[in-house]
């Protein structure tokens, strides 16, 4: 009874918020109705007795996909008032496209049942006594190994093709070449020469020179020494 | 209230996939929200693909689920980084503007 209750109640928040995502006028709170269309998708799974993939589906959607979304909504500088013209044009045909799938899968929805034998062409069967993550991880990595090992693959071809195609070679940062480090040699910056004794030092400056000693006017009383400028005297 | 069979789940499984595909159509120029949408289609196809695992008692629904996350996610993380590059180059995201390759 709470069961069935609870199973409307999500379902209801479901269509409701998948309803928002598609007309929503702003792509933010598309996204945000999309976390909100996962989290109850989320709670349908736990009732149908799904517990790994409702979880999987929190933390994977929620967690990574849809906060993706939402990081590329908010860093394109994207006009969306312009991106929703033509917006009733286009309201009929998708109105009508959708009614007649609807109605289409209204038909095959009446008139469908089990085939008799359908319970005993069971793939794997739902072992008794484990739990659903239990029962998963014992298909996952016996029977379907290598399609789990294909979705691990996808999945870093997916990363790499990521990188690849968002990565841009940027003029301005200086960048670190291991390569031209290794193939460095000291003979390319360094230089060994022969400098004799105390040469050089008058230029390097250890060695001051003289100065000149002033010029002394004519007419100018000696009140000072003269050639030996003092300390006070520029 | 009845009790809830596999019926339930497939009918808001088809209302979940007829909306995505209303999404499609509606935001035509506004390439992420398709994108949202498609993930509303795929949302539905795991609804039902969990709802008869669980109605069979066949774990083989649940792990087909499993992979068609997997490749759901891939398939937006490439998506979003084609619209992320496309709009570096062009500046906008208009699906009517994609026309370079003249196909």
């Amino acid at each position: 009874m709470i069961v069935t209750a609870a199973f409307y109640v999500f379902s209801a928040i479901l269509i409701g918020s998948a309803a928002a995502v598609v007309t929503s006028r702003n792509p933010v709170h598309s996204v945000l109705f999309l976390i909100l269309a996962f989290f109850n998708a989320a709670a349908l799974f736990l009732i149908a007795g799904a517990e790994f993939l409702a979880m999987i589906l929190v933390i994977v959607y929620v967690g990574a996909v849809a906060v993706l979304f939402l990081f590329v909504v908010m860093m394109l500088d994207v006009n969306f008032g312009q991106l929703r013209e033509g917006y009733q044009r286009y309201l009929p045909v998708g109105a009508t496209v959708g009614a007649v799938l609807f109605a289409e899968l209204l038909l095959v929805l009446g008139g469908w049942q089990f085939a008799p034998q359908a319970s005993s062409l069971r793939l794997s069967s739902t072992p008794a006594g484990i739990t659903n993550t239990q029962a998963l991880g014992r298909l996952i990595y016996t029977d379907y190994v290598f399609l789990f090992q294909m979705a691990g693959l996808i999945l870093m071809v997916a990363m790499i093709g990521a990188i690849v195609l968002t990565h841009r070679e940027r003029t301005t940062t200086r960048r670190q070449s291991i390569a031209r480090q290794n193939a460095r040699q000291v003979s390319d910056t360094l230089e060994i020469m022969e400098v004799g004794y105390g040469a050089g030092t008058n230029v390097t400056g250890i060695i001051r020179p003289k100065r000149e000693p002033a010029p002394v006017l004519a007419d100018e009383p000696h009140t000072h020494g003269v050639g030996l400028p003092g300390p006070g005297e520029h | 209230m009845a009790p809830i069979g596999v019926g339930h789940y497939l009918t808001v499984a088809a209302i979940l996939l007829v909306l995505g595909i209303f999404g499609i159509f509606l935001n035509r120029k506004n390439v992420i929200v398709i994108m949202m949408s498609i993930e509303l289609i795929l949302l539905a196809v795991n609804l039902n693909l969990v709802a008869f695992s669980s109605a069979l008692n066949d774990l083989a629904g649940q792990v087909f689920a499993l992979f068609v996350l997997t490749v759901a996610a891939a398939e937006a993380a490439i998506g979003l980084a084609i619209v992320v590059v496309y709009f570096r180059n062009r500046g906008s995201i208009q699906v009517e503007d994609v026309n370079l390759m003249k196909g």
